[in-house]
C-alpha cells in the first residue's frame, strides 16, 4: 500500500509491508528516520512522540494509513537548516538530562510541543504535560531542568 | 588539566644540549600549562549526547543492512512441560521464511549460562521446559510480519507438568528436582562470633519482595553479520562482549576469534543485559541463512527475554540491649532464582555478606539460598542481593527502634559501620564508611514545605487530577533507610579491564583515542573514559572508539565497577603512554634534563621550560600502549562460616523520604527524596547526580508499584501498561549531599556510584508509609490494600 504525506516540510512516499503497517514502524524502517523510538509500541512511553498535522502523537498508535495527505514533523525535523540544536535540544544536553537516550527524542518533541503552548509552565505544568513519557535513567530531575532552561532560552 | 603531582612521571638527570634544535637562550619564565578543558571533576559534555538529542545515536534497534532478515522466537506458553513434538512444516513453507531452526541445529555447545551452563539454547525433549517463555524455535523471514506469521504456524505440542513455584517449598525434600543437581542454586552460611548468645530485647520479621523489572526503554536487539568464511560479526547492546563472544562461539561451535562483538547504541541495562537474550540465535540464523539477520524483542517479548531482579522471603531476628547495641542478626533468606542460574550464585552471596546492613553486629548467623523454580529466570538487577535485604534489616532496625523506644536514626548512627568494623565475613571496611556522617546529613537538611490544606493543588496530592482526595484522610511521614554494596566483582574472580590508548599528531593537533571492550550503557563511561585521558595527557581532543572485541576483555558493565576498573585501565594506560612520550622526547632532544613533564602541547623542563613539544614528538609516529588493569586480590568465601575476604570495595548511601499518604484510599505521593552518598571523588558531578536520581527513582518504583506478577509460574503483566515503572509524576525532587571521602585504592579515590542508590531508597520510603499509617508493611511494593489494613 502506498501512502503519500509530508515528512519535515518534504514530500514523502511510504510503501507498507502489510495494511495494519504502524507509522512508526514505517518511519523507521521504510523511510530511516530512527529518531522516533520504539520502547513500547503500545502508546505508553511516549518515546516516538512526533507531531502528526500539528498534533503530537504517538508514532506506534497511528496506522500509517491514517497519515495520507497529512504533514508530520518528527525529531529529526527540529533542527535548523544548517543541522544547528533546536534550544530544547540544548537544553537537555546541558542540563544533564540525556543519559541513555532512548527517551530523549520523545521527551524533547513533547517539550517543544508544550513549550508552544505554553512559553512559561510552573513545575506541576511541566510534570503534567510530561506524564506520558517514561525515562528509566535519570529520574526525570534534570528533565525538569532542561524544560525550564528550554522555557528561559525560548523567552531570550 | 596538570597531571596530579602523584600522578607526573618525571624522567632522571640527564644532558644538557639540546642537538637539533635551537636551546633557549635566555632564561624563560616557569611555564604556565593551559588548563585543558573536560579533566575529570569537570561537567564535560557526553560525546553521545547531541547524536542522542537529534534522533542520530544509533542504538542496536536501528540497525539495518542490505539483504537483512528478520529473526523471532517461538517461545513455550508454559512454565514446565514436556515437548511431545514440533510441526515447522507449515511456517517453513510460508512464503518469505529462510528459516525455522530448533534444538538439533544448534551446532556446538547446546546450553549457556554465566555462572553455571545450565540454559538450553533452544528447548527440546531431551529436558523439561522449565519457564514461560522457553525458547522452542528461531524463525527468520524477509519481513518482521512474515516472521512473526510463521511463528504463529509453528506447531508443538506440549504435555504440560505442575510447575514448581514457591522458592521454599522447592528446597524440601519430595519437590521435584527442575535440574540434575537439585533444587538449590547454591547456600551460602555466614557463622560469626557466639551462635547461642541471646539478648535483652529481641524483634523478629518476615519479609518478602516482589520481582522487579529492570524496565530499560531500549529494547533487546541485534544484528548479526555471516563474514562468509564461518565466521560472524554481532553488533549488539550488552552490558559484556567477551562473554557474550565466549557464550556465542561455543554454542556455534567456533573459536572465539571467529565471533566479533561490536557494542550498538545501548538504550539502558540495569542488570537485563548481563546474560544471552538473542546473541546466540541471531548468529545462528545468519550463520544459516548466509545473510544479516536482525532481531528485535517487542516489549512483551522483552519480559520474557531477560533475567529479573530476585523475589523472595526473608526471616529476620535482631537482638539488642536495652541501651540499643546491637547483639546479634540471624536470618534466613531465600530467593527464588527462577528457571536458570544466570548470576544467582552472586546474588546468594551478596545477600549474605550485606544482610546485616552497614552496622556493627558481634555475632551473626545467616543462611542464604537461591532456589530453582518454574517462575522465570532471575539474575542481575542494580544492587542485586543488598536491594532485597535492605528492605529487611532496614525494617527490622525501625522495629526495634520502636521496641527499645529511640529514635530510629539514633539507633542506626549508635549501630554504625565504620572504618575497620569487620562484616559478618570477617573482612575489615578499609577506607572511609561515613554511615553515621550519612544518617546525620539527611536528617539534618531542611524538611519539605507541609502540604497546603488551605490551597491544595490536586498534583500535589496522593492520587493527583485524579481527585480522589482534597487532603482529607492525607497523613504525613518521614523514613530513613541505609544500605551499602561491594563494588567490583568478588570471591576471587579475575576481575581486570584492558584498554588501548594512543596519542597520535594528526591534522587538528595532537589526539588521543581510546579503545576498550567496556558497555557505555547510558551512565556516561565513555564521557569518563576522555576525561581521564584529557586529565592524564593534557590534551583535549579524546576519541573514544567504538567498543569490541578487537581489544582485551573489560568485564561487565555491572557492580557499579566501569569507572574503577576502565577508568582505572585508561588511567594506567595513559600514564604508561606519557613515560613513552617522555622517552621518545629525550631521545630526540639527545638529552635528558631530568625534570621533563608533559604539559600538551609542550614538553616542559621545570627549570627551563619548553623543550619541545607533542608535534615533534608525535611525528615520528604514535604512542600506543595497552594495559590490564586488576583491582586488588579477594578470596572465596569459605563454605561452612563464610568467612573471607570477598570484596574489594564498599560503597554506601543513606535516604530520607518524605511522603503523603491517604491513609483511606492507600495512594501515595512522595514528596521528597533526601540523600547523602559517598562517591570517593566526584569525576563527573553531573553524571554522579544523575545516578543517584535515577538509581533512587527506581527504588521509589519498587517500593510502591513495581512488580512482574507471576501466578502458577505465568507472568499476567508484561507490558508497561500493566507493569509500571515511576514517570515524571511519581517522581518528588531529589536532594542530595555527595560526599567524596576518597579510596586510596582505586583510581583517583573513585567509589562505585550506581547501586547505592537503589538499596536505601526503597527501605526509606517503605519506612515512612509506616510512620503515617501504623501498618506493618512487611511485603514489597506496598499495595494499596496493604496501606488501608486490608492485606498483610
Amino acid at each position: 500500500m502506498r501512502v503519500d504525506c509530508t515528512i519535515n516540510g518534504k514530500p514523502e512516499q511510504i510503501d507498507t509491508g502489510w495494511e495494519g503497517e504502524s507509522l512508526l514502524h514505517s518511519l523507521r524502517e521504510r523511510l530511516g528516520l530512527n529518531g522516533s523510538k520504539n520502547a513500547c509500541e503500545q502508546g505508553e512511553c511516549g518515546s516516538c512522540s512526533i507531531y502528526l498535522d500539528g498534533v503530537l502523537v504517538c508514532a506506534c498508535l497511528v496506522p500509517t494509513v491514517q497519515a495520507a495527505g497529512r504533514t508530520l514533523v518528527t525529531i529529526e525535523g527540529l533542527p535548523g537548516p544548517e543541522g544547528e540544536l533546536h534550544h530544547v535540544q540544548q537544553a537537555f544536553l546541558d542540563a544533564g538530562a540525556v543519559q541513555c537516550g532512548f527517551c530523549t527524542p520523545g521527551l524533547i518533541m513533547a517539550t517543544h510541543e508544550l513549550l508552544g503552548r505554553n512559553p512559561e509552565p510552573t513545575e506541576p505544568e511541566v510534570r503534567e504535560a510530561l506524564a506520558g513519557n517514561l525515562c528509566r535513567c535519570t529520574g526525570y530531575e534534570k528533565i525538569l531542568d532542561a524544560v525550564q532552561a528550554a522555557a528561559a532560552a525560548g523567552r531570550a | 588539566m596538570m597531571p596530579s603531582a602523584s600522578g607526573t612521571i618525571r624522567i632522571g638527570p640527564g644532558a644538557t644540549t639540546l642537538p637539533g634544535r635551537s636551546a633557549p637562550t635566555v632564561p624563560i619564565a616557569p611555564h604556565e600549562p593551559v588548563r585543558v578543558r573536560g579533566g575529570i571533576g569537570e561537567n564535560a559534555p557526553r560525546p553521545d549526547g547531541i547524536p542522542k538529542v537529534k534522533g542520530e545515536f544509533a542504538y542496536s534497534s536501528d540497525l539495518w543492512a542490505e539483504g537483512m532478515l528478520w529473526g523471532v522466537t517461538v517461545r513455550s506458553p508454559y512454565p514446565r512441560a514436556r515437548i511431545v513434538s514440533i510441526d515447522t512444516a507449515a511456517a517453513a513453507a510460508l512464503p518469505g521464511v529462510a528459516s525455522v531452526l530448533l534444538a538439533h541445529d544448534v551446532p556446538g555447545r547446546r546450553h549457556f549460562g554465566m555462572e553455571i551452563i545450565d540454559q538450553p539454547v533452544l528447548a527440546s525433549a531431551a529436558e523439561e521446559i522449565r519457564y514461560q517463555g522457553e525458547a522452542v524455535a528461531i524463525i527468520a523471514a524477509d519481513e518482521p510480519e512474515t516472521a512473526r506469521r510463521a511463528a504463529a504456524l509453528v506447531r508443538v505440542e506440549y504435555e504440560e507438568l505442575e510447575p514448581v513455584t514457591d522458592p521454599e517449598a522447592a528446597l524440601l525434600p519430595g519437590t521435584p528436582h527442575l535440574h540434575a543437581g537439585g533444587n538449590i542454586t547454591r547456600h551460602v552460611k555466614i557463622r560469626h562470633g557466639d551462635q547461642d548468645v541471646t539478648a535483652a530485647v529481641v524483634v523478629r520479621g518476615s519479609y518478602e519482595v516482589g520481582m522487579q523489572d529492570q524496565a530499560f526503554l531500549g529494547p533487546e536487539s541485534g544484528l548479526a553479520v555471516p563474514d562468509g568464511a564461518g565466521g560472524v560479526d554481532l553488533f549488539i547492546s550488552t552490558q559484556w562482549l567477551h562473554i557474550d563472544r565466549d557464550q556465542v562461539a561455543a554454542c556455534l561451535g567456533l573459536e572465539p576469534p571467529q565471533v566479533r562483538l561490536t557494542l550498538a547504541g545501548v538504550g539502558g541495562a540495569f542488570g537485563a543485559r548481563e546474560d544471552i537474550s538473542l546473541q546466540v540465535h541471531c548468529c545462528l540464523l545468519a550463520l544459516r541463512t548466509g545473510r544479516p539477520v536482525k532481531m528485535m524483542y517487542s516489549r512483551e517479548e522483552s519480559f520474557f527475554g531477560h533475567v529479573h531482579r530476585h523475589p523472595g522471603v526473608l526471616h529476620y531476628e535482631h537482638g539488642a540491649t536495652r541501651d540499643g547495641d546491637l547483639v546479634y542478626v540471624r536470618c534466613r533468606i531465600v530467593l527464588d532464582g527462577g528457571a536458570y542460574a544466570s548470576s544467582s550464585r552472586a546474588v546468594a552471596a551478596n545477600a549474605a555478606c550485606f544482610s546485616c546492613g552497614p552496622y556493627e553486629v558481634p555475632n551473626a548467623t545467616i543462611d542464604s539460598f537461591v532456589s530453582y523454580t518454574n517462575n522465570p529466570p532471575c539474575g542481575a538487577m542494580r544492587g542485586f542481593g543488598a536491594v532485597q535485604t535492605a528492605f529487611a534489616h532496614e525494617s527490622q532496625m525501625d522495629k526495634l527502634a520502636a521496641a527499645l523506644g529511640m529514635d530510629p536514626v539514633e539507633l542506626r548512627i549508635r549501630n554504625a559501620m565504620k572504618e575497620g568494623t569487620a562484616l559478618p565475613t570477617g573482612q575489615r571496611v578499609e577506607g572511609a564508611a561515613p554511615v553515621a556522617e550519612l544518617l546525620r546529613s539527611i536528617r539534618d537538611m531542611p524538611a519539605p514545605p507541609a502540604l497546603d490544606l488551605e490551597h491544595p493543588d490536586l498534583r500535589l496530592l496522593p492520587g493527583g487530577v485524579a481527585n480522589t482526595t482534597h487532603g482529607e484522610g492525607v497523613t504525613r511521614g518521614v523514613g530513613y533507610g541505609v544500605g551499602f554494596k561491594n563494588v567490583c566483582f568478588a570471591e576471587g574472580f579475575n576481575d581486570y579491564s584492558t584498554a588501548r590508548v594512543r596519542l597520535d599528531g594528526t591534522p587538528d593537533g595532537p589526539t588521543v583515542y581510546i579503545h576498550t571492550a567496556a558497555s557505555e550503557v547510558g551512565q556516561g563511561l565513555t564521557t569518563i573514559l576522555a576525561q581521564i585521558a584529557r586529565t592524564e595527557l593534557g590534551v583535549e581532543r579524546v576519541i573514544v572508539l567504538p567498543a569490541d572485541t578487537n581489544v582485551g576483555g573489560a568485564g561487565s558493565t555491572s557492580a557499579s565497577r566501569q569507572t574503577y576498573m576502565t577508568g582505572g585501565a585508561v588511567k594506567a594506560a595513559c600514564e604508561v603512554v606519557r613515560r613513552r612520550v617522555l622517552e621518545r622526547a629525550i631521545e630526540q632532544l639527545g638529552e635528558n634534563p631530568g625534570d621533563l613533564s608533559l604539559e600538551a602541547p609542550d614538553i616542559v623542563s621545570h627549570a627551563r621550560g619548553v623543550l619541545t613539544d607533542l608535534e615533534t614528538v608525535l611525528a615520528d609516529g604514535h604512542v600506543e600502549e595497552t594495559f590490564e588493569y586488576h583491582h586488588r586480590k579477594t578470596w572465596p568465601l569459605d563454605p561452612e562460616t563464610g568467612q573471607g575476604e570477598a570484596h574489594v570495595q564498599f560503597a554506601f548511601a543513606a535516604h530520607r523520604a518524605t511522603v503523603d499518604v491517604d491513609t483511606e484510599l492507600g495512594l501515595v505521593r512522595v514528596v521528597e527524596m533526601a540523600t547523602a552518598q559517598d562517591v570517593g571523588k566526584a569525576l563527573n558531578p553531573q553524571a554522579v547526580e544523575g545516578q543517584i536520581e535515577g538509581g533512587t527513582s527506581q527504588g521509589v518504583g519498587f517500593a510502591l508499584m513495581e512488580e512482574i506478577q507471576v501466578v502458577d509460574g505465568r507472568i499476567i503483566n508484561p507490558s508497561f501498561t500493566d507493569y509500571l515503572i515511576p514517570t515524571i509524576l511519581d517522581m518528588p525532587k531529589v536532594v542530595m549531599d555527595i560526599m567524596e571521602l576518597g579510596d586510596p585504592h582505586a583510581p583517583y579515590g573513585v567509589k562505585g556510584v550506581g547501586e547505592p542508590p537503589s538499596i536505601s531508597s526503597t527501605p526509606a520510603v517503605v519506612a515512612a508509609i509506616r510512620q503515617a499509617t501504623g501498618r506493618e508493611l512487611a511485603r514489597i511494593p506496598v499495595r494499596p490494600d496493604q496501606i488501608v489494613g486490608i492485606a498483610p
